[in-house]
């Protein structure tokens, strides 16, 4: 909490990346990189519903749960709260932006299922216990850490995908060690901003 | 009971590895492979949560409506991963206070909520049951070979116990290499996948033109 708000977004995005550092949303990260502009679709929807859902979550927890006494089920609110979320966003964008849900409407369901999002509402809620503000600005932080990731990994891949290596190492195998690659790479930005 | 469908049930976890060869559940299987112990741990409690969420899922699949399938699995899911939750928080705190995020997010493993869609949901819970059991160790042991690797080469240790002599990788290093260790790993499952198949494929031609070749067979002999 002491934490100045630019440091510990700068950390979110960078340094303590979500997927590079923390190991959440490995799932998309790997399987919906093939195509740059598949991969920004996807950072996009997740930067939206990460935003969006550290919101609801923040309100149930600290106005529901936390006034009942039942704070140790937050798993099953938040992930509810996520589930319904992403649902009814799909339902409302369909209705009003049809540009914004044929850009992300694919990739909406399959976030229900990445545990990029509830894994950060867990965290920025209840184990950091932030504030609302910095709870906001952390998800979103996280969000565009994501989109970051996802966008660099789609370019390697273009490579990698046309690259003369042995014939087992082809596909999740080599962009695996891609990743352990950008990951020391992120990871030397860590000290920064200490 | 059908034994070839027990079979195919049983031997699911390693025919559709859900590590290896199904890719589902990456995040706790970098995450949690730091080292042996964590990983047999992370892989015994997503065995549990699994056996028993395929088990009330194929015990619900009449009751269940089709529209609403995916909230009442995670219910579902989310009840038993909070049980998970409070019996380690009070019996291994230790373990829980460095394992907690993750354990929370059993939730989202792809891997549950596959199995319940996929097999639970069409299939009765007996079988249910043993494609929890098979398909959970089968990730369990994906864990520990991951764990095993990662400890001998980041730590220079097994199970916990230093080896003497090897140099002890630290910081980034040793979190990155768990990528690198799983993609190799994985490499090495389709290289092995691949020249059995091959091996069999030969075998299966090799069979016909031996039979027709019995003269050369008996110019060898003598």
């Amino acid at each position: 909490m002491t934490a100045p708000l630019l440091s510990v977004m700068f950390t979110a995005v960078i340094s303590q990346n979500i997927v590079l550092s923390q190991y959440q949303g490995i799932c998309p990260f790997l399987g919906v990189s093939k195509k740059p502009s598949n991969a920004a679709g996807m950072g996009f929807a997740v930067i939206f519903v990460m935003a969006i859902s550290s919101v609801f979550c923040y309100l149930i927890y600290h106005f529901v749960l936390l006034p009942l006494n039942v704070e140790y089920l937050y798993t099953m609110a938040f992930i509810l709260v996520i589930a319904a979320l992403v649902q009814l966003l799909e339902m409302i964008l369909k209705r009003f932006s049809p540009t914004l849900y044929s850009a992300l409407g694919v990739y909406l369901p399959l976030i229900t299922t990445n545990c990029a999002i509830l894994g950060t509402a867990n965290s920025a809620i209840v184990y950091q216990s932030y504030n609302f503000v910095y709870t906001f600005c952390v998800s979103v932080a996280t969000g565009i850490g994501f989109l970051l990731a996802i966008c660099l990994l789609a370019g390697v891949r273009l490579k990698t995908d046309r690259a003369d290596i042995p014939a087992c190492f082809k596909g999740f195998p080599i962009t695996l060690v891609a990743a352990a690659i950008m990951a020391l790479a992120f990871a030397g930005f860590s000290g920064i901003l200490a | 009971m059908d034994k070839a469908k027990l079979r195919e049930t049983l031997l699911g976890g390693v025919r559709s590895n859900p590590t290896f060869v199904l890719v589902l559940g990456t995040c706790p299987t970098i995450a949690m492979t730091g080292s042996l112990f964590s990983a047999f741990a992370m892989g015994i409690a997503t065995t549990f949560v699994l056996i028993f969420s395929n088990l009330f899922v194929s015990l619900l699949r009449g009751l269940i409506p089709d529209k609403v399938r995916i909230p009442c699995y995670i219910v579902i899911i989310s009840t038993f991963v909070i049980i998970v939750q409070m019996v380690m928080k009070k019996y291994l705190p230790d373990l829980y206070s460095t394992m907690q995020a993750f354990i929370a997010l059993i939730v989202v493993n792809c891997i549950i909520l596959a199995r319940a869609e996929s097999f639970a949901s069409c299939n009765k819970p007996l079988y249910s049951v043993l494609d929890g059991v098979s398909m959970g160790l089968g990730f369990t042991a994906a864990l520990c070979v991951i764990g095993i690797v990662r400890e001998f080469f980041a730590g220079g240790a097994f199970a916990g116990m230093s080896i003497p002599g090897f140099p002890v990788m630290e910081g980034v290093g040793a979190s990155a290499f768990g990528f690198i260790v799983f993609g190799c790993m994985m490499a090495l499952f389709n290289f092995l996948i691949a020249k059995a198949e091959a091996r069999k494929a030969r075998m299966k031609n090799a069979t016909l033109p031996l039979a027709g070749h019995e003269p050369q067979a008996a110019e060898v002999s003598k």
